[in-house]
């Protein structure tokens, strides 16, 4: 099954390649080229750190929803929100009325703090986009974590703690082995999106100052549509689909395990 | 009765550090809206203005102005798209499902890689494919090029939707005489009503928001609602009351979806594998 699999994979991988006939031509000229080497590595980092931030926030908020606290239902409603919102739209808000170092309301917040004029998006551009994507995923997580939650049997919990459990362990031993397949689900459907990062850097830094915040998409983005180098923009392609490949095999193995426990149930 | 007043108090404790995280992330949506309900001096002002008197004043101005067009290019890509994906995913999910055609499993494990594929990677061919065919700046590039991306997650969510009825309904109805259009329409349709929901919810969602094909395919005659907030991209605190404004008309659609279809909303976005 795997083998079949892989082999789809193969044919895609293929396919931006077959439009050109010179395409070892475009590899060596990205092995020698430093921009897609930063870009790989903005793209690796955007995906690490947004997906283990907004993991363990995710968790805290479902394990938050999950316990006995007032108006759940409408914490939910309100936590989803920031995943719903267009992300284009997001990040506009973010940069113009909440950052800007003259007329946001973040540096305002900060001045007491001695962080009045901080230019966070061209000083800090990695950290901000990093917040805006952590702030659309974390309720992404949540709404998956927090399903995973509540599917376990509440009676599990209740019996450690009567067995002198103390809630540290019950979390070590109970909740997390059991919530670990939606987490891991969680985890890799969102860097297949993460990986994919496009709106926010387009909107809040252009993929600057310099290539600081340039990832693959953007810099495929830059490199077709600004250099009008398709062949290389092509083999871009193709490194985004073996980045992605290599989640992608992850992610669908998970699902299946998932899909198997819900069977069982 | 002691037990009784600490378990109270607990549970008013994680509350309040719910409703603050909560309030932490629900804010910036929440300062959206306020600033779009201010006037522009009142929106840009240092220190912030907390109490004004709300006015529509920026709502009209946006909708008087040229974001129509835009808003409309979105519903007509986003709509129609969904509709072909509907259309042309339940037949390919029964396929799948109740009556598996020959090679069924490889069929799917097909499907589902396609959604894995990165836009990044299919952008360039697509892009003079799409020149070729003189369809850049149209909007049915856009129709069809979401419908691609959203079919296999369509496919695939509809056939565990469909999996879920039982067999037996089938033979019966089977035996009752019932023919094939009968059959889809009186016995899966009705059935598979959440799963129709909650598809076009996910596939409304990822349309309505997209903007990686819609920026490179469109300038101005089939732009869509995101392309229209790229023109605030330079303000300098003049118009923070317009794009506030903009911002909130343009997410609006999917925030009412999603929050009046939370259930399927969970569903959709992991495939189907969490209930």
């Amino acid at each position: 099954m795997l083998t079949v699999y892989y082999s789809f994979f193969e044919w895609n991988l293929l396919k931006p390649g077959s439009f050109k006939f010179a395409w070892l031509e475009n590899y060596a000229a990205l092995i020698t080229n430093s921009s897609i080497r930063v870009a790989i590595w903005n793209t690796v980092l955007l995906t690490l750190c947004v997906i283990g931030i907004s993991v363990v926030l995710g968790l805290a908020v479902a394990m938050l929803l999950n316990s006995d606290v007032f108006g759940k239902g409408f914490m939910r409603t309100l936590m989803i929100a920031p995943f719903l919102i267009m992300p284009t739209a997001g990040a506009l808000v973010w940069k113009d009325t909440l950052l800007n170092p003259l007329f946001g309301l973040l540096p305002y917040l900060l001045t007491p703090f001695g962080l009045s004029r901080v230019d966070w998006v061209n000083q800090f551009p990695m950290v901000t986009v990093v917040a805006v994507e952590v702030w659309r995923w974390t309720p992404f997580m949540m709404l998956i974590i927090l399903a995973g939650l509540q599917s376990q049997n509440p009676e599990v919990l209740e019996a450690a703690r009567v067995d002198g459990a103390s809630a540290f362990q019950a979390f070590r031993r109970i909740t997390l082995p059991l919530a670990r397949p939606f987490i891991e689900l969680g985890a890799l459907l969102g860097s297949l999106f993460v990986v994919q990062t496009y709106d926010s850097i387009f909107m809040l830094t252009y993929g600057g100052p310099g290539e600081d915040t340039t990832n693959i998409p953007f810099l495929l983005y830059l490199v077709a549509f600004q250099g009008y180098n398709i062949g290389q923009a092509s083999a871009i392609g193709v490194v985004a689909v073996i980045m992605t490949t290599i989640v992608a095999t992850f992610a669908l193995r998970t699902l299946f395990s998932i899909f198997q426990i819900e069977a069982r149930r | 009765m002691k037990e009784a007043t600490t378990s109270l108090r607990s549970k008013l404790t994680w509350s309040i550090v719910g409703w603050l995280i909560v309030f932490v992330f629900f804010f910036p949506v929440l300062w959206m809206w306020l600033e779009a309900f201010k006037t522009e001096p009142q929106a840009a002002s240092t220190p912030p203005t907390i109490f004004f008197a709300p006015t529509l004043e920026e709502f009209q101005e946006v909708l008087s102005g040229d974001f129509p067009p835009f808003f409309i290019n979105s519903a007509i890509a986003s709509v129609v798209s969904t509709f072909l994906v509907l259309a042309l995913g339940l037949p390919a999910a029964y396929a799948l499902a109740i009556r598996p055609v020959k090679r069924a499993q490889d069929a799917l494990f097909f499907f589902i890689s396609t959604r894995f594929l990165p836009f990044a990677a299919s952008l360039v061919p697509l892009y003079l494919l799409a020149r070729d065919l003189q369809l850049l700046d149209n909007i049915l590039a856009l129709i069809l090029i979401y419908t691609t991306i959203n079919l296999p997650l369509g496919v695939w969510l509809l056939r565990s939707f469909l999996l879920e009825i039982p067999h037996d309904l089938f033979e019966a109805a089977r035996v009752d005489g019932a023919g094939f259009r009968h059959e889809i329409l009186q016995i899966v349709v009705p059935l598979i009503a959440p799963g129709l929901a909650a598809t076009s919810l996910i596939c409304l969602i990822f349309s309505w928001n997209e903007f990686f094909y819609a920026v490179n395919f469109t300038s101005s005659v089939a732009a869509t609602a995101p392309i229209f907030l790229v023109s605030f991209i330079s303000g300098r605190g003049l118009f923070y009351a317009k794009l506030a404004a903009a911002a909130t008309l343009a997410s609006l659609p999917v925030l009412l979806a999603g929050w009046i279809a939370q259930k399927q909303l969970i569903r959709g976005l992991t495939m189907g594998a969490v209930k």
